[in-house]
């Protein structure tokens, strides 16, 4: 016996580099306030708590989720901490499912908070998940291990620096009918080409900014569902993988899962869209709101849940295929590359593709959408993760 | 934690944390590093799953089983992924620097190191140099330390 599990309500706050007004338990109080008040419902309703909460170096205070107990009304309820990395969201997601969906809780709240920038050594942080005896001496972190595996991807498959651009342009402007955005606005192919060149072939406008900003999700039963929510949107699936910390076995012929194209994506997406019915991604699904970091990595894992063959995401990307009124809706909020609050960018991916389905995705909602995707990467993409919400619930295991 | 200093100005409280660490290498790791200092690379091998691992493991991820001897790579190899950092980065080398994964013939995994011997002035021109698929070899320092950066990568042309 599972139960279903379906979307109450969900809240993020506007994202931006700098949150002066808040500490970070206030920050996460401030989500867990706005996403009771989007499910009209009380503390008390709440069985138990997932805090989503990555690396804390960022932000200074180790474990962080103690400090904000109090704060999103956690003393006296079952409350854990996930963290993989830039997966985390969307981990926190999945394990607060498990709770309900076995029936050991009713509702469970998903909330966290992020502030990069309270530190600038940001880059020496993420220098700090390498290897120390054979890879920290290097330069090696999120962007140059990503600008490793773009350099493969477009050498592979003929996609040249301006296809990246015409994503980068694409989700700006989509971002700005997101009111919660960091970045956005209009800019043309030749302003992320003459944007500076930070590691190649990835410039400073095919990389996410630093964000800070809460979120939050609570999610239940079918009880739970019928007092606080007239359109749900149903958890239908869930696939998530992880493969070798050795970026040197997964880049070449004897890779499990060749990190070049992302094959992991295809293992996690698979597993997903058999639990929720999916077998045709392209008609199926309407909105697709994948993590994408860097410009390079949110089309390659669309290529592995089967919405195109591999190597073709970016010259569809040319012919408007992934905008709001392409084929599919990608990222139609900005995503990542607008906003990238680490600790909960897995969980925003998670919020917009369930508003997507309820509807309440505001100024870019896309029409009729039944079902949307989101997935979440973590690590130099050890964790990857991937989610199905729809407004008929799908039972298939 | 041996240093700690604190402030407030104005709305932000300052702080610095300088921490030290002292990680153990252990046996295998150990012995690489040590090889390094006799102009060696060496990696392990499993006999079961037929893998050459380098870094070296201690246990190979396909068998499940103890790695159980070593093999000596050659200096020679083939670059699995590349870039050249241009800014952003303060490590130990001030960028532009070249960095790449590299396979070194015999061997099943790639390892990072710095590539040097290349002009980075035009970085369009140098990435060709380093593309996926280049030939490159090893040099070492002239006193190694027992350290990964004891060695890098060169053309092979």
């Amino acid at each position: 016996m599972v139960e279903t599990v379906g979307v109450l309500g969900t809240y993020q706050s506007n994202f931006k580099t700098r949150e002066v007004d808040k500490t970070f338990a206030e920050q996460a109080q401030g989500a867990a306030l706005g996403v009771l008040d989007a499910s009209n419902m009380n503390p008390d309703d709440v069985d138990a708590i997932v805090f989503s909460l990555a690396p804390t170096a960022f932000m200074g205070v180790a474990d962080a989720d103690r400090w904000c107990i109090d704060h999103i009304f956690g003393a006296g309820k079952p409350m854990m901490r996930v963290h993989t990395g830039g997966a985390t969201g969307g981990s926190a997601v999945h394990a607060a499912n498990s709770l309900v969906r076995s029936g050991i809780f009713r509702s469970v709240m998903i909330v966290g908070a992020e502030r990069i920038s309270e530190t600038p050594d940001a880059q020496k942080v993420l220098n700090q998940i390498f290897d120390p005896f054979y890879e920290k001496e290097m330069p090696l972190q999120t962007i140059t291990t990503v600008a490793m595996m773009a350099n493969a991807y477009m050498q592979r498959h003929g996609v040249k620096q301006e296809d990246l651009a015409h994503l980068v342009v694409r989700q700006r402007r989509s971002a700005m009918n997101n009111p919660h955005a960091h970045l956005k606005g209009e800019i043309t192919i030749d302003d992320v080409m003459a944007s500076p060149m930070i590691s190649y072939p990835l410039k400073l406008f095919d990389c996410c900014p630093r964000s800070s900003g809460s979120a939050a999700m609570i999610i239940g039963n079918m009880d739970m569902v019928r007092k606080h929510q007239s359109h749900p949107a149903f958890i239908n699936g869930t696939g998530g993988v992880s493969d070798s910390n050795w970026i040197g076995d997964r880049i070449v012929p004897t890779a499990h899962a060749d990190f070049i194209d992302w094959k992991l994506m295809r293992v996690a997406g698979a597993e997903c869209f058999r639990r929720a019915g999916i077998d045709d991604p392209i008609n199926q699904i309407q909105v697709a709101e994948v993590y994408d970091a860097f410009s390079i990595q949110g089309l390659t894992q669309l290529e592995q849940l089967g919405f195109c063959s591999s190597g073709t995401a970016f010259r569809l990307e040319r012919e408007n295929a992934w905008d709001v009124n392409g084929a599919v809706a990608v990222c139609p909020s900005g995503g990542t590359l607008c906003s990238n609050p680490i600790a909960v960018s897995g969980l925003v991916r998670a919020i917009e593709a369930a508003n997507q389905v309820m509807g309440t995705a505001g100024g870019h909602q896309v029409a009729n959408v039944h079902n949307a995707v989101a997935t979440s990467v973590g690590g130099i993409a050890q964790f990857l993760n991937c989610t199905v919400f729809g407004n008929d619930y799908v039972r298939t295991n | 934690m041996n240093e700690k200093t604190r402030s407030i100005d104005g709305d932000v409280l300052n702080e610095e944390i300088t921490l030290t660490y002292r990680y153990s290498l252990g046996e295998v790791a150990g012995k690489f590093m040590a090889g390094l200092r006799d102009g060696k690379i060496l990696a392990t091998r499993c006999s079961k799953s037929g893998m050459v691992y380098l870094p070296p493991r201690s246990f190979c991820e396909r068998s499940f089983e103890k790695c159980d001897s070593w093999v000596e790579a050659a200096l020679e190899g083939v670059v699995e992924a590349s870039t050249i950092v241009v800014r952003g980065f303060e490590g130990s080398r001030p960028p532009p620097v070249a960095i790449a994964f590299v396979r070194l013939d015999g061997v099943d995994s790639a390892i990072a190191n710095y590539v040097e011997e290349i002009d980075l002035s035009d970085v369009e021109v140098a990435m060709q140099t380093i593309a996926v698929g280049a030939r490159v070899r090893v040099k070492f320092i002239e006193k190694p330390t027992g350290s990964v950066t004891d060695f890098y990568f060169v053309p092979a042309s």
